[in-house]
Formats: structure tokens, sequence, C-alpha cells
């Protein structure tokens, strides 16, 4: 079994995200850059297959050198090989672009499986996979829970508003992984000093012949909404305070 | 044709509210670009529930009928949509910002060599082009997108977009896409327990965090959420625990929510917890401590014990019927 799981580097959820002076980007000073945890899924769920179907497991990854390091995370969770498109303008581009770089990547491995996270927690745009999968013509499996192998088949679970679908699929295709597919495992000690030896590939788009362009882009970042200043319910006893609070639900904010 | 297409979304032959949602909001931007709205619908023996869709904007609606429609995938909808949309020529497609939209839009614009805005919170025209506003970052940020591909694809977050009645009963033309051969098929379809309303559809969420102390608690707020007709979320802490499954998980790690009302209880208020629900339209905090971050993010704070506070709200609810 050929898998290939692709990975974003993104900003710590801990991070307060501030926008950067041309009002379109984010300040990337004093981020701590992680890898995106649902991508931590996939990584996990194509180490579990590979212990029992065997073959091989390369991650793929855009963006600066700084990627380097969630890669090698992936290489010290198991990963055997890993591949960068190193650019350095490259953070924010329209998903769109990063799926066919990645095609570009990803289509010569000619695997049986691709993993992604079912979005990326910066930009929670979710489009990488499904696109990723029509530039391979593969089918995609989007937000998945479940992956049950099959011959040249594949079964998974797909939770979605009040349902969960179970759909079957032919070989190969995209999965994009949901918290609860699996509990990723922490890199060993061992496997961090393994992973400095691994294969690790970097490409430039100049490579593939393609460009950061896509087919989106951003006019302007804003802070959200604020907020008034919230009130704070009186009442010396817990009824009081219910009292009043389902009081003002009612006749100010007008939700019950 | 041009004009604004709306991606209509059925689930067992009924449109579901986010269609009516995206049409309404489909009527503004087809009447600020001076053109109409066309709904597209795709299902299977469904054809008069097609002309609601008149009500809220939507001048014609294309329905077509194939048992492979009856269900949601990704196969069937991207090729019969394209090629209705390479035909049509639209100039702007709304769709929900559901699972089946969020999953649908990146296929759709990598066949029709565009992109997409995904889960948008307002829209608006500019020079005769859509820009849409998006939370990024879970809410910690939103930006303005300008799809300069076409059409503009863009997905619209349930429960944002008012439903606005505005016309009568649609047009409704039969049409016939063209299907190839499809690689994946919906063996199974499992129901949830209890039938609740999806956290990202919910307009009322009683959610609880790490002072829930221990699983059965959560009762108190089921019972609670039942008396509001609301649906129980939780903090990734009290997930993280085991006390709730995960897809309860609300956050910048679970699910992005903008419910008519947030109760949080016992949920001090991490980042990831406040970008994921500070888009509620109003919210509040039941916390025995007053420092906790979550106060700062409420608009109605309730300093006390939410085991005392929650059962008798839940009393007072019963009360105003």
């Amino acid at each position: 079994m050929n898998i290939v799981v692709c990975i974003k580097q993104v900003p710590d959820t801990e991070t307060q995200i501030k926008i950067a002076g041309d009002g379109k980007s984010i300040a990337t000073d004093d981020i701590k850059w992680v890898m995106n945890p649902y991508d931590e899924f996939g990584v996990e769920e194509a180490l579990r297959i590979q212990k029992d179907k065997g073959g091989e497991v390369t991650v793929v990854g855009v963006g600066p050198k700084r990627v380097t390091e969630s890669l090698r995370t992936a290489l010290a969770m198991g990963a055997d090989k890993a591949v960068l498109v190193e650019d350095d303008g490259i953070y924010g581009a329209d998903p769109m672009a990063i799926a066919k770089i990645l095609a570009a990547v990803v289509k010569p491995i000619n695997p049986d499986l691709v993993f992604l996270g079912q979005r990326a927690v910066d930009d929670d745009a979710g489009l990488v996979g499904s696109a990723l999968a029509e530039f391979l013509d593969m089918p995609n499996l989007s937000v998945v829970t479940k992956v049950e192998l099959g011959e040249g088949t594949v079964k998974v679970l797909r939770p979605v508003e009040g349902q969960t679908l179970v759909i079957e699929s032919s070989l190969p295709a995209i999965v994009t992984a949901q918290k609860g597919l699996n509990e990723p495992r922490y890199a060993s000690l061992p496997g961090i000093m393994k992973a400095k030896k691994k294969p690790l590939e970097t490409k430039t788009l100049a490579d593939l012949g393609l460009t950061a362009a896509g087919k989106a882009e951003i006019k302007a970042l804003t802070p959200p909404p604020s907020r008034a200043a919230g009130k704070t319910i009186s009442g010396e006893t817990p009824q009081e305070l219910a009292a009043n609070l389902a009081r003002c639900l009612r006749d100010e904010a007008k939700v019950i | 044709m041009a004009g604004v297409w709306v991606i209509a979304e059925q689930r067992d032959g009924a449109l579901r509210k986010i269609s009516f949602e995206a049409a309404s909001a489909a009527k503004k931007v087809a009447d600020a670009m001076g053109t109409d709205v066309t709904a597209v619908v795709l299902g299977s023996g469904m054809e008069a529930a097609c002309k609601d869709l008149g009500k809220y904007g939507a001048k014609k609606v294309l329905y077509a009928d194939d048992a492979a429609y009856a269900t949601y995938t990704t196969d069937a909808y991207s090729q019969a949509l394209a090629e209705l949309i390479k035909g049509g020529s639209p100039d702007v497609v709304l769709l929900g910002a559901s699972m089946q939209g969020k999953d649908l839009a990146g296929r759709l614009a990598a066949k029709l060599d565009t992109s997409a805005a995904v889960d948008c919170t307002a829209l608006k025209v500019e020079d005769g082009k859509l820009v849409a506003t998006r939370p990024i970052y879970a809410g910690k940020v939103y930006a303005d997108v300008l799809v300069t591909g076409s059409p503009q694809i863009a997905t619209l977050r349930p429960n944002v977009f008012d439903m606005v009645e505005s016309g009568g009963e649609a047009a409704v033309e039969k049409v016939s896409p063209a299907l190839g051969a499809l690689k994946t098929k919906v063996v199974e379809v499992q129901q949830l327990a209890g039938g609740k309303v999806d956290l990202t559809e919910a307009t009322i969420i009683v959610s609880g965090g790490r002072g829930m102390k221990e699983a059965a608690n959560f009762s108190i707020l089921e019972e609670l959420a039942d008396k509001l007709g609301g649906t129980v979320g939780a903090s990734r802490s009290a997930v993280d625990a085991g006390w709730r499954h995960h897809t309860d998980q609300v956050g910048q790690t679970g699910k992005v929510v903008t419910p008519n009302l947030y109760i949080a209880c016992g949920i001090s208020g991490a980042i990831q917890h406040l970008a994921g629900m500070g888009s509620s339209k109003v919210i509040v905090a039941i916390n025995k401590d007053p420092d906790a971050p979550i106060h700062q993010k409420a608009d109605f704070c309730v300093v006390g014990d939410l085991f005392e506070v929650v059962p008798a709200l839940s009393e007072e609810v019963t009360k105003l019927g």
C-alpha cells in the first residue's frame, strides 16, 4: 500500500492572531508553528494501515523552510520519507493553487491512498482535499472518522448533520481526516533520532512548472466584530439568578 | 444565462433550511448585480417541493431527477452540477456551508477552474463582483475574499443569513445532465440517536466544560437544552476527558458555531473555544469564577454554581412556557 499524507504547518491554536501592516495577511513573528492537528490524524491512520498492509508512507508539505519541522515530526512518528515544496511567499495562497501543487508532487508517487486533514485550522477552508481529488481524478471521502480497507476498495464513516454515512469507494482515493479517526501517537525519542536520517527532498515551484497564483485573493483582514460589554445578572440565590437571566433572555435579547 | 445560482440541498426529498437561507442571500446579491436567481435541485421524486424556492427569491428552478441524486455523493453531484454550471455560465454560485456544501465547493471549484470562499458570514457586491466575508482562524480574524475565477463560488454559514420571503412560485425546468461512471456509493445511512439538530445548525446551544466534573452531570444540560429546543455542546477539555463525543466539541479544533443563543456552563473560555463560539448572537456564561475569560465574551454573566443555576434555569424556562 502506497500512502501519501499531505500536511500543512499552521499557527498553534493558542496563538493570538494579529493583522500585519499590509492589512491583508497576519503578522507571523511570535508564532509557534505546528502540524495542523487534523493532519496528525492522517499521519496516524497512514502508519496504522502501513503496519497492517506494508508499503511506504510519504509526507508532503508546501511552504517556507520552517515546514521542514512539521515534516520531520511526521517522519519521527514513523513516515518513511518527505517532500517539501519550498516557497517563502506561499503561506496564505488560494487553496486551489496549493491543491495543484500537491497534485503535481503526489501524481508521480502513484498512491493507493492520500490522507489530508479535513481542514486546516488557520484558513478553515477545507478545499484542498476535494480539489486535489479532482486534479488527480480520484474519488474524495471527506471528514472521515473510520477507514476500513477491502480488496481494492475502502469503506469509510462520514458523520454529517444528524447522520453517519457509510460510503464505499474504489481505490485510489483521497480521505480527509476528522477528529475521532484515531488517537495520534507522539514521536518517540528513537523516532526523532531516526527521522534525522530519513530522506527529505526539497522541490521548488519552478521545478514543478507552477506558481502560487490562484483564483481567489484576500482584499482585507479585519478583527472580529467587537461585542458590547456584558451585563452581570444580579441575584442572591440560584433561583433569583435563574429568574433574572430568563427574563433578560426573553425580554431584552428575545432569544427564548 | 448568467445570474446568481443557488445549489439547494435536500434530504429524503425535503429541502433543508439552509437552502432557503442561501436562496434569500442569493436574491440580495442578484438584486445588487441587477440579475436573477436560479436555484438548482438534484433529487429523486421531489419536483413539487422545488416550487417553494420561489418564495425565497428564486425565479427559476433547474431540477434534475435521478435515483443517483437521492443521497448526496461528491461524485454524482459534482459531475452533474459542473455540467449544468458550464451550460448556464452563472456569475455567482452559492451553496450552504453544510457538510454537503463544504465538500462540494472544492471539487466544483477545481472542475470549473475557479475558487471558492467558504463558510461566509456576509456578502456584498463591489464593482459588480461578489466580495465574501469569512471568519478564519476560527473567527480570530475575518477575511474579505474576492474569488477572481468564474463563477465566483461561496458557501454560506448556516443560521447566519435570514430567510426572507420575496416572491411566489418559481418555474421548474427539468434538466438531465449526463452522469459518467460513479466511483463511490453510500451503502448505509445511520441515523444518530435522538434526531438532535447538529451544533452547526442549532439555534440554541447549551455547552459544558471542565466545570461539569463528570459525564453524568451533563444530564442537567440535556434537560435545559430539551426545554429550550437546543443542542448540547462541549469544550475540548470535556471531550478529551471522555465525557462527551468528539462530534459535540465546539472550538477551533471542533465545530465553529453561530447559534442565536449560546449558554456556556462551567467553561473557562480558552482562546480556541472563544474563537469557535464567539460569533454566536447572544452568549450567556454561567461560571462561579468571576475572572473566567468566558465572562469577557458574554452578553449575560452569571457568577454562580452551575449545578444550582442550570436546574433553576430549566424550571424558569418551564414557567415561561
